[in-house]
């Protein structure tokens, strides 16, 4: 980093601080980079991205995660240009680009197979895209070197590609997207070629340079682990449409869906009908579950209607001893324990059939575990950590 | 498979001592100072020198190398337009008739493309008079279109193994289309034209009959000539070419085996260099500030 | 973009973060950014717009144009010739279309090309003689191919090499040239029947040159590199855990072969069985020199019929009879083939 890059103030990417719900509200201030209108695409019959609207703000990590097939990599290719939408419309920074060629557009894309370019040096392809706007010579070697030691690549610019490991080449690649200064960059896959240990090294790194170049990114990924880890916001997408927008803790905690509950994280999901709608409560009966769930705040629903009840696993809690409430709790035999060195998972299989995750933490040592195969235990939750999905 | 590796291997060998020992015989033999195949006469390169001498033979070998070097290189290009279009256009109109056109020659008669060749010259001499009479030029065109089915289907055996988000990425970095292919497709596809050029190459220095049917009464090539002579009988002198062009080839191929080898030997150290300073210097963030 | 922390650079998660050095580059991108806008409206010029239009057509055109000319329309000509009549001159047949008089266009078309060779034996002989040659010596090819493609399919990685670069050689040789070391090693004195002889073996050389044995080993040492490449490829990329996975079943070795192996490699079978089948049918080369005189081949009787009889319309026939023939071989040939190349692209 050379001294005229640390000067001023300005904010356009220092993230910002606090809790992830707070991060959101300042975001909510922070202009739209990318704006995509009800865009579809279609190949044939086959419907990739189905009437999908979304908004970008600058600064961003953002991140699509969905499984495969889900589009997810179709709409990133519409944003890098290289499919046009059959409707709709892209907005980058204000401009509509639906038309525009990628390589008329302020944005650069990182692939999941790196795409580095064999024959060229690691140099030569980080100033690829910086010669195709007749940059000056002088000002192409300054920023490639900047780029190459903001990867810590340096001691290797003259190499070829296939002369570098895994790691080094994802490096080289982002430091080529990197390069001309985007307005966004597009990241698909960027860590699945690497192995698991040096994937979760690079999780971090990339968001530390995201942080310091500041420069929106958004990710496309399958992991959602790797969506949790790195991105401010995640949108989910399923068979071409986005399910739920919203930060790694909202889309755990208040999944709109039970295909968001389920696809984020593990989840007990019990079938029930309402029973009870007031505004301050409902009451919701399971065929799964011995005792009525009780939730303390209405939702808008009609009475009778089926609904789902969603328990994450840690928000369980076992004992032998059973609770004195109306609410909330049932009874099983433990069929399996999964120690797991942290945490362990215990199998409940409940009176009714039905089988309930339920997950402790290891804290002691020492400690030897009270309840084993075959028990009887009692499962209860509390209110507020009931999440209630309709559909 | 416990016992079938003597098997496999003793098949193995007679495959390729089928595939050798005439070769072999025939070099052996180009140094044999009898005129008799099964003679040995004792050593001798006088076979050599006749051929050195035979006027006809050479000037023949000269329009063959011609006719080769023309063809070829038409070929390569003509054969790699086929193959951007075969694997990077999707549809386009007539390209059933275009894939039929372009594969057919892999494995149509020589005989039937070298009637139908002439045909067509002998028709379009009359009827607009183009080309006048039958030399160097048409067995060029008649090379041309045989040699550029190969090289296509090598040529396009490439472009399938290479990855499509490279010209992307190019594209994605601000290179037009015409620019990205001519940067970075083309120089990837490079090993491909070499060996379509170098097929080409063969494939029009070893072409009998097509050349017999298209060729005019000045425009010998050397398989003519080959072949007429060994038509009156087994000459020395063509154990002493056979011997040439059998080197020849041998050479190139080792030496472009030998190269290719190299590179990957070359690409494999420095991968696995790689991967261990990897593993070993973690390269844990110390860049964050 | 205002009002996002403007304090200090504390991030959440103990990701700290500087918000003065952050916000240099991508104030630089804006910068480049707006360059890049500039660019777009006037940066093209003429010529990139003629190369974006027509671009395409160009690619498409020539080699299109190139096969129209030389590969499809040389195949009409043989067709209308075939029905066209012999006659001395130049060129030393009968047009097809004949302007009478008072402005009539007369097609005469004359069958009596086809119809004599069907009523001469020599060409039916011949056509059935050749589908017999290629078809004996496609199988001895398999026979000899299939064993060599599977032990060096088997092989170390760097015998591989070595083996398939001298299974590949020979093809770069001159093919004329090793027809012709046949002749040295077949012939009355050649060398089998000089070593027989002095061995005591037989008192008088045995006929091998110009007869069916010859002709079956030049065609099966010409073609056997087309025969074994196939092979190898369909064999190399069996996974051989099929095999173990038959034999932990099982199968005894030569079983899992029939039943797992063989039939696996099929595509390579029929590949090779094609480039070796479809070539020879039409072979004169060989024919004509180490199958002699007798040999009747319908390849030679095209070669006969057009360079000593100078009878082009008959040679016409005989090669659209001959692509008739061969037109089944030659889309089985081509279905595979794309259907190697839509798995190719797949993988």
């Amino acid at each position: 980093m050379t001294d005229t890059l640390v000067q001023g103030t300005h904010s356009a990417s220092s993230r910002p601080e606090g809790s992830r719900p707070g991060a959101v509200l300042r975001r909510a201030e922070a202009r739209p980079i990318i704006e995509i209108q009800d865009v579809v695409k279609t190949f044939g019959d086959f419907v990739a991205v189905d009437q999908v609207s979304l908004t970008i703000r600058e600064g961003e990590l953002f991140a699509l995660l969905g499984g495969s097939g889900c589009g997810k990599t179709t709409l990133l290719r519409m944003l890098a240009g290289f499919e046009r939408p059959t409707a709709g419309r892209i907005l980058i920074g204000g401009q509509d680009m639906t038309q525009v060629p990628p390589y008329d557009r302020p944005v650069n894309m990182m692939f999941q197979s790196y795409a580095l370019f064999p024959h060229m040096s690691v140099e030569a392809n980080v100033a690829f895209g910086l010669r195709q706007d007749s940059l000056p010579k002088a000002e192409i070697r300054d920023r490639v070197r900047q780029m190459l030691d903001l990867v810590q690549l340096g001691p290797f610019a003259k190499r070829k590609p296939h002369h570098l490991s895994g790691g080094q080449r994802q490096r080289v690649a982002l430091a080529r997207s990197l390069a001309k200064h985007p307005k966004v960059l597009l990241l698909d896959e960027p860590l699945a070629a690497l192995d698991k240990k040096l994937r979760e090294q690079t999780q971090l790194e990339l968001v530390g340079i995201q942080e310091r170049v500041g420069t929106t990114f958004v990710v496309v990924t399958h992991d959602q682990e790797e969506a949790m880890t790195m991105a401010d916001r995640v949108a989910i997408m399923d068979s071409g449409r986005i399910i739920q927008v919203d930060t790694p803790h909202a889309l755990y905690e208040y999944p709109n869906t039970r295909y968001v509950a389920e696809f984020f994280g593990t989840v007990n999901m019990f079938q029930g009908q309402l029973i009870e709608d007031e505004p301050d409560h409902i009451l919701i009966r399971s065929d799964a579950l011995a005792n009525p769930v009780y939730v303390g705040h209405g939702i808008s629903a009609r009475g009778g209607a089926t609904v789902w009840v969603a328990l994450r696993p840690e928000k369980l809690a076992i004992s032998r001893v059973q609770p004195d409430s109306p609410h909330n709790w049932d009874q099983g035999i433990v069929e399996d324990i999964v120690y797991l060195g942290g945490i362990s998972t215990y199998h409940i299989r409940l009176d009714s059939g039905a089988l309930a995750r339920v997950t402790t933490q290891n804290l002691e040592r020492m400690a030897e575990p009270d309840i084993t195969w075959d028990d009887r235990v009692f499962v209860s939750w509390r209110h507020d950590n009931t999440v209630v999905v309709t559909g | 498979m416990k016992r079938s590796p003597v098997f496999l291997y003793a098949m193995l060998a007679f495959g390729f001592a089928f595939l050798y020992v005439p070769i072999l015989l025939l070099i052996l033999y180009s140094f044999n100072e009898s005129r008799l195949v099964t003679v040995w006469g004792g050593f001798s390169l006088k076979w050599y020198a006749e051929l050195f001498r035979n006027e006809q033979m050479l000037n023949a070998a000269l329009v063959s190398l011609r006719v080769a070097v023309t063809s070829a290189t038409i070929a390569t290009v003509l054969g790699t337009l086929s193959a951007l279009m075969m694997g990077r256009f999707g549809r386009f109109r007539g390209r059933l008739l275009f894939t039929g056109m372009i594969t057919a020659p892999l494995v149509m008669p020589e005989v039937i493309t070298g009637l139908s060749l002439l045909l067509l010259f002998v028709s379009l001499e009359t009827v607009i008079g183009w080309p006048a009479g039958r030399g160097i030029d048409t067995i060029t065109i008649a090379h041309t279109t045989f040699c550029m089915a190969y090289v296509n289907v090598v040529v396009q055996s490439r472009l399938v193994g290479l990855d499509r988000s490279v010209e992307e990425a190019a594209m994605d970095l601000g290179a037009r289309p015409l620019k990205a292919f001519l940067v970075i497709t083309l120089p990837m596809l490079a090993p491909a034209l070499v060996s379509g050029w170098l097929l080409s190459f063969t494939l029009s220095l070893d072409d009998l009959v097509i050349a017999s049917f298209v060729a005019g009464p000045a425009s010998t090539t050397l398989p003519m000539v080959v072949f007429s002579s060994v038509r009156l009988g087994v000459t020395p002198e063509i154990n002493a070419l056979a011997t040439l062009l059998v080197l020849l080839a041998t050479a190139t191929i080792l030496i472009a085996a030998g190269f290719m080898w190299r590179q990957e030997r070359e690409r494999e150290r420095v991968a696995t260099k790689a991967l261990k300073t990897e593993r070993g210097g973690s390269h844990t963030s110390s860049s964050r500030p | 973009m205002s009002g996002a922390g403007e304090g200090p650079g504390h991030g959440l998660g103990g990701r700290p973060t500087t918000g003065a050095r952050t916000r240099s580059i991508a104030e630089a991108a804006w910068a480049a950014a707006g360059r890049d806008g500039e660019r777009n409206g006037h940066g093209r010029t003429r010529l990139q717009w003629l190369m974006a239009r027509f671009g395409r057509g160009t690619v498409i055109g020539i080699p299109y144009i190139w096969l129209l000319l030389f590969f499809l329309l040389p195949f009409l000509i043989v067709l209308k010739i075939s029905f066209a009549e012999f006659r001395i001159g130049l060129p030393p047949y009968t047009p097809l279309l004949e302007w009478i008089e008072g402005g009539y266009l007369q097609i005469k078309l004359a069958f009596g090309n086809f119809l004599f060779l069907l009523d001469d034996p020599l060409y039916v002989v011949a056509y059935l003689n050749s589908l017999k040659v290629a078809l004996v010596s496609t199988l001895i090819a398999l026979l000899i191919g299939y064993p060599m493609a599977y032990a060096i399919a088997r092989a170390s990685p760097t015998w591989r090499a070595v083996y398939l670069l001298l299974v590949i050689l020979p093809f770069w040789t001159s093919f004329l040239i090793r027809v012709y070391a046949w002749i040295g090693i077949l012939k009355n004195n050649g060398l089998i029947n000089n070593a027989l002889i002095s061995l005591g073996l037989i008192d008088s050389p045995l006929p091998l040159l110009n007869t069916e044995v010859s002709l079956y080993i030049g065609i099966v040492y010409s073609y056997l590199p087309f025969m074994v490449l196939p092979l190898y490829a369909t064999l190399e990329k069996m996974d051989i855990a099929l095999i173990e996975a038959a034999a932990d079943l099982g199968c005894r070795p030569f079983k899992a072969f029939l039943t797992v192996t063989l039939p696996l490699s099929m595509p390579g079978i029929v590949a090779g069985s094609m480039l070796v089948f479809i070539p020879a049918v039409g072979e004169f080369v060989i024919p004509d020199l180490l199958g002699g005189a007798g040999t009747l081949m319908i390849g030679k009787v095209l070669w006969s019929e057009f360079f000593n009889n100078r009878d082009w319309p008959v040679a016409s026939a005989v090669a659209i009879a001959m692509l008739i023939f061969l037109v089944i071989p030659i889309v089985v040939f081509q279905y595979y083939q794309h259907k190697h190349a839509e798995r190719a692209e797949e993988s």
